[in-house]
């Protein structure tokens, strides 16, 4: 759907017509997951479900799980580390990738 | 108006994927404008690192509709996009998100007639204290001492002092706001939702490509620069100004953390941290700024609790 | 119909009335500024139901009427020479955008020094920019025009902002009679605004961030498509406007006794009138003249033009602008238009910076040229500067003025 924001469909489409259009959508720069050297890890005994890296994490990469604790979307996660920054319990770890 | 974090619902305030840096203080701006006005919302994006944070069509790391328009004509944009809503009788939040250059240098005279009109617009600026997206150059709003790739040896000049000027102008509502405090920020905006007519927040956002320090600090930054004075955080409403409930206490200097603080933990002030009477002169900032809120605190008041019963109204 | 006593502005006004617009903004800059005082007039007096905004600048009033516009509004401004410069940013962003638009300029020269008279320096800036560029010649055309324009722009087969072109003071400041056709006939040929998108958030659009070169390249070549299309559209919308008003111009451009001339004079605005004069004068003199006058410059009549002049004697441009450092704008197109054959051609520099251009000054250069041609064969003479009167023909009065004001 959004791969085609950019033709609009037209009453009478007779000529060829592009316009300079997008709609929001994941990954508009590709898997920014990949730009991680550091990646944030859950410890999940600490994790109180307080919601405030929820809150914080800057690219959306942090979720609710069911049991009330958060995890991370390591596909787009960026590794900044502002959520191990403002975790008040520190249950967030930076740890370094590959 | 108190923000209960806990039951905003997990959904995308912006899209993952995006071209932001690490540690980007823009898109967390963004998210809060989402939390605090949902999906009723039309940015209006003048040129700056939001323009490239959408990344490449067909898709948009942003989860707003948006005009994105030339780098002088926000507020212009925006207040004939207003003109067509009210037009089609639709209610839609007409939001410009624009930085520090596009606010108060290139888009200055924009906002500075979009605000005398009037206009039904909310407009941020979004604060990073220089030219970011172009590679850090200085803009009026720059603060004194600071490096960036056209001031190398430290800005010579103070901050120019955006909301004062907007205050000035008698608009409806003015906010300043960091990204450290996100319900702040999220309260200031649910209350100008609710006013009619122009409404002007300025959020700090600091960058940890242009401002040199570690993109896991946004948060802490953003907090220490309340924290030390240097950015007090008020609203001013329909004439009458209070300082934020979060921050009013370090209208009392010891109460303040030192500026030294803040400073040390970037590397754009790095050349000036042995440099005593440059810090000085910071400090000296903060004073000069902190008697400005209290004149403007003395000078828009409201008899007899009024004021307050405002913002609680909001 | 009621016939009134128009000005050149006052007409685009009461058209920009008649195409319902709803957003209107603009800021002041002689000659153009009665066009909004008449519509802020009406606004108010509730002879017309749009919002116009009062702008802090030329660049604010695009702006904000293609923010309207991308927001589903019939939307309008208009400006003049350094106004029209000022926005010049936003010309390029509205058209790349494809939102149609419709702008009034009301042409007048660029300083310094300060002038405030009429020439076509200022919207031949547009040529590149994507919108399509017309030029009326009388008042009655003025008001036409505009109507066609918010037609023209609309079409889906466009999609692209229009500027309807008036001679500064010449028309804009120039009382003319001025049939105004009722609502109801304007209702009938305009319908409601269609464009191609509109920034909302049911649509949740985002228009302009980064795409991939290779789209934006597409984006270019899909404009100028758009402009292609737009030449059919622009010969369609005449003739409907010709059913409804009995009023019909010709499309691309009207041919004025261009069938059985041997010469053609191309021109374009208000200064056509006078060169129609010229060639009536110079076929009593045995030199069968026509007119060919452009309506638009873009799309740019490139087979009207060289089906009018097939198999004349000689074209003669009038430019009313200069290319400096090239020729005029007019003739570069011609120029290429005509590339191949043999015909002989003169670009003539005329009338800048509201330098009267009188029907006399035009056929002496036209009879200069057709002499010429009967003289030596082809001629070629892509830059040929007629000076004003007093100069022409004078060197030693240029080089005193020189020295005088040197």
């Amino acid at each position: 759907m959004e791969e085609r924001a950019t033709k609009v469909l037209l009453e009478e489409p007779q000529t060829l017509f592009l316009a300079p259009l997008s709609r929001p959508a994941l990954g508009s720069v590709g898997k920014t997951g990949t730009w991680r050297t550091m990646r944030p890890v859950v410890i999940l005994d600490k994790c109180t479900g307080c919601k405030i890296c929820w809150l914080y994490c800057p690219e959306n990469t942090i979720f609710m799980r069911d049991d009330g604790k958060v995890r991370i979307d390591y596909e787009y996660c960026k590794g900044c580390g502002v959520c191990a920054n403002v975790c008040p319990f520190d249950a967030i770890e930076m740890v370094p990738e590959g | 108006m108190v923000v209960n974090i806990r039951k905003l619902p997990d959904r995308y305030y912006i899209m993952p994927g995006n071209a932001a840096c690490p540690g980007c203080p823009e898109t967390m701006g963004l998210r809060y404008i989402k939390m605090a006005l949902g999906d009723n919302v039309v940015l209006v994006i003048p040129a700056g690192c939001s323009s490239v944070i959408q990344g490449i069509a067909p898709r948009s790391g942003i989860n707003f509709p948006i005009l994105n328009i030339v780098f002088a004509a926000a507020a212009s944009a925006a207040s004939g996009l207003k003109a067509a809503f009210e037009a089609q009788g639709k209610d839609v939040h007409v939001v410009v998100w624009a930085g520090d250059g596009g606010t108060g240098d290139i888009g200055f005279q924009a906002l500075s007639g979009a605000a005398e009109r009037d206009e039904d617009i909310i407009y941020i600026c979004v604060d990073n204290e220089a030219y970011m997206n172009t590679g850090i150059q200085r803009s009026s709003l720059t603060p004194y001492g600071a490096w960036t790739t056209t001031t190398w040896t430290g800005k010579k000049e103070h901050k120019k002092n955006i909301p004062y000027i907007l205050i000035s102008h008698g608009v409806k509502y003015v906010a300043t706001a960091s990204v450290g405090y996100p319900t702040d920020f999220i309260e200031k905006l649910q209350r100008a939702a609710k006013i009619r007519g122009f409404r002007y927040i300025h959020l700090l956002a600091p960058c940890p490509i242009g401002w040199r320090f570690d993109p896991g600090l946004t948060a802490k930054v953003a907090q220490l620069a309340v924290q030390t004075g240097l950015f007090p955080l008020y609203e001013y409403i329909n004439g009458v100004f209070r300082l934020s409930p979060i921050a009013k206490k370090y209208k009392d200097p010891k109460k303040r953390k030192p500026v030294i603080e803040y400073l040390k933990l970037q590397g754009r002030y790095k050349h000036l941290l042995n440099k005593p009477d440059e810090v000085k002169k910071i400090e000296e900032y903060i004073e000069n700024l902190w008697h400005l809120i209290d004149a403007l605190e003395k000078t828009f008041t409201a008899e007899g609790g009024k004021g307050e019963a405002i913002y609680r109204s909001l | 119909m009621p016939i009134m006593g128009l000005t050149g502005n006052y007409a685009v006004a009461h058209a920009v009335r008649l195409a319902r617009v709803q957003v209107v903004a603009a800021y002041p800059i002689t000659p153009q500024t009665t066009i909004v005082e008449k519509i802020s007039e009406m606004v108010e007096k509730g002879e017309m139901n749009a919002r116009v905004i009062r702008v802090e600048s030329e660049h604010s009033a695009l702006a904000a009427v293609f923010g309207a516009a991308s927001g589903g509004a019939r939307a309008f401004t208009a400006t003049a020479s350094h106004g029209l410069l000022y926005m010049y940013e936003v010309t390029w962003w509205a058209a790349g955008a494809r939102v149609p638009l419709v702008m009034a300029v009301v042409t007048r020269a660029i300083g310094p020094p300060w002038n405030i008279h009429v020439d076509h320096q200022d919207i031949m800036t547009l040529r590149d920019t994507g919108w399509i560029v017309s030029m009326a010649q009388e008042n009655q055309e003025v008001l036409d025009l505009t109507i066609q324009a918010f037609r023209i722009s609309e079409d889906p087969r466009v999609y692209l902002p229009m500027v309807v072109g008036l001679d500064g003071f010449i028309l804009s400041h120039t009382r003319a009679p001025v049939d105004v056709p009722e609502q109801e006939v304007v209702d009938e040929f305009l319908p409601p605004r269609r464009q191609p998108y509109v920034i909302s958030p049911e649509t949740n659009l985002v228009m302009g961030n980064i795409a991939p070169d290779d789209i934006h390249f597409l984006m270019r070549y899909s404009m100028s498509e758009a402009m292609e299309a737009a030449k059919k559209v622009i010969e369609e919308v005449d003739r409907e406007w010709a059913k409804l008003t009995g009023r019909r111009y010709g499309g691309l451009v009207e041919c004025y006794k261009c069938e059985d001339a041997d010469y053609i004079a191309i021109t374009t605005g208000s200064w056509s009138g006078d060169a129609k004069k010229a060639a009536d004068m110079l076929r009593e003199e045995g030199y069968n003249y026509g007119v060919l006058r452009l309506r638009f410059i873009r799309p740019w009549p490139t087979e009207k033009i060289a089906m009018a002049v097939e198999g004349k004697k000689g074209v003669i441009v009038f430019d009313r602008a200069v290319s400096m450092g090239a020729t005029g704008p007019i003739f570069a197109d011609v120029a290429h238009t005509l590339y191949g054959s043999n015909i002989s051609l003169m670009g003539v520099i005329a009338g800048l910076a509201g330098v009267d251009m009188k029907a006399r000054d035009f056929a002496e250069a036209m009879r200069m040229f057709s002499s010429r041609v009967e003289e030596e064969g082809r001629v070629y003479e892509p830059r040929f500067w007629l000076l004003p009167r007093r100069y022409r023909g004078r060197p030693e009065r240029v080089k005193e003025v020189a020295k005088r004001w040197s």
